[in-house]
């Protein structure tokens, strides 16, 4: 083996020593700022999640998030598999509603939104858009239109007599034909969004809904 | 006295970046972010600022460090240097705001081929003292935050009637929802562009008049 003083001068070595203490040093850096941001960002995703959860349960002060797989309830855990589900309970532990993420095409994308449904009513009671590109001033009014957000104030979500699916399938109808309270009325300018809206909805509630009615009680007991 | 002048750092040093080589409006560097992220002021400023921070930055470093890296590897250590930081601006974001991050998307990452830093990497970084790299770095980086701030408030008042989230105009105004869509910041930037060429152009004929003269 050649002495130090030789590898110095041989360009290749030199070469390897700065890209490895580069990287190390980058590694180094990387690391400590992940290490320091984590708590910070894990808690702003957390309280992302739980203003979304409270707009989407009117009047809920506490929220527990649980995993829905295969029929039965699971405690969260991140990372496994299953449908993520929010409970909202007000201040005496009463359950208020469960939300649950859905997605559909829109015009420009994704949207993802989460909806909060109250099994008192057996409707749905608000959404909120968690991710979308749609079109300023047209697309994105689904997130800002007052008139498309009283929508939700009780979209009818009943499950037929089977309890397998929707007795009424959610469906977008046009600016200003809604007649039935499982109708959305659609945004004039912005109907594929309006009714990308309305189709995760229906998709996400004609399968979620039936799985979640027989765990109702469990969800209520949770909270006591 | 000559090195002096080699390693002063004075007005110019500074000043560079700002107005006489602006890295938008002058060098036209970097034009994606410009374009993409000036929909509203804040996305503008928070996207100048930490475009500011990584030039600081990686141009410190490398200029600390340019007498060891052999020329070979010089643009391969550039990138790692510059990804660093930039990976670190991410997390930082994530941290300030989720909101903002989000409205930034992609872009936060694309600082690392954001061409200006690299350019000033090879092309001054490398080549001057430490201090005075960072002084120009930082009229570089403040530079190009002006000029995202130029276009981002331009666009926000015209297309959303707001300035930094607050509205302006009221009830009545009808937003001209183009400006906020990527052809507004095509017309937004060649406006800025006819309007900093004019004024320069003026000056420099002056200038020349001025030279004639004498």
């Amino acid at each position: 083996m050649s002495s130090p003083a030789m590898q110095k001068r041989a360009p290749a070595t030199a070469m390897m020593l700065v890209l490895t203490g580069i990287a190390m040093l980058s590694g180094f850096l990387v690391v400590l700022t992940d290490q320091l941001t984590a708590p910070l960002i894990a808690e702003n995703q957390r309280l992302a999640i739980e203003a979304a959860v409270s707009k989407v349960i009117p009047g809920s002060v506490s929220h527990r998030q649980f995993l829905l797989s295969e029929g039965k309830l699971l405690p969260f855990k991140k990372g496994e598999a299953g449908q993520t589900i929010h409970a909202g309970y007000d201040a005496h532990g009463r359950l208020l509603g469960i939300a649950a993420e859905t997605g559909a095409q829109g015009y420009a994308g994704m949207i993802y939104l989460l909806y909060g449904y109250e099994p008192s009513c057996e409707c749905i009671r608000g959404i909120k858009v968690l991710k979308m590109a749609e079109t300023p001033g047209l697309g994105d009014k689904i997130m800002s239109d007052p008139e498309f957000q009283t929508n939700f104030d009780a979209l009818d979500a009943r499950l037929d007599s089977r309890q397998t699916a929707l007795l009424h399938p959610i469906v977008t109808v046009k600016h200003g034909s809604k007649q039935q309270s499982w109708e959305v009325d659609a945004i004039s300018g912005a109907t594929i969004s309006s009714k990308a809206v309305g189709k995760a909805l229906n998709l996400s509630a004609q399968k979620l809904l039936p799985q979640l009615k027989p765990l109702i009680p469990e969800l209520e007991a949770m909270g006591k | 006295m000559k090195r002096k002048t080699d390693n002063r750092i004075d007005w110019e040093t500074f000043s560079e970046g700002l107005w006489r080589d602006n890295p938008v409006f002058v060098m036209l560097l970097g034009m994606c972010p410009v374009l993409a992220v000036t929909n509203s002021a804040t996305n503008a400023l928070a996207m100048g600022l930490a475009t500011t921070f990584v030039l600081l930055a990686s141009g410190g470093l490398i200029s600390a460090i340019a007498r060891y890296i052999p020329k070979q590897v010089r643009i391969a250590t550039y990138i790692i240097i510059i990804a660093t930081f930039v990976t670190m601006v991410d997390y930082v974001i994530q941290a300030i705001s989720l909101d903002l991050y989000n409205a930034l998307g992609a872009f936060i990452q694309l600082i690392v081929v954001n061409c200006m830093i690299l350019g000033r990497a090879e092309a001054y970084a490398s080549k001057h003292r430490p201090l005075k790299s960072l002084v120009n770095a930082l009229g570089m980086g403040l530079g190009f935050t002006f000029a995202l701030l130029c276009l981002g408030v331009v666009r926000e008042l015209l297309g959303a009637g707001s300035l930094f989230g607050v509205d302006l105009f009221g009830e009545n105004f009808q937003p001209w929802v183009v400006m906020v869509l990527p052809a507004g910041g095509f017309l937004v930037l060649g406006t800025w562009l006819l309007l900093f060429d004019w004024i320069k152009q003026r000056k420099t004929q002056s200038e020349g008049e001025e030279l004639h003269a004498r």
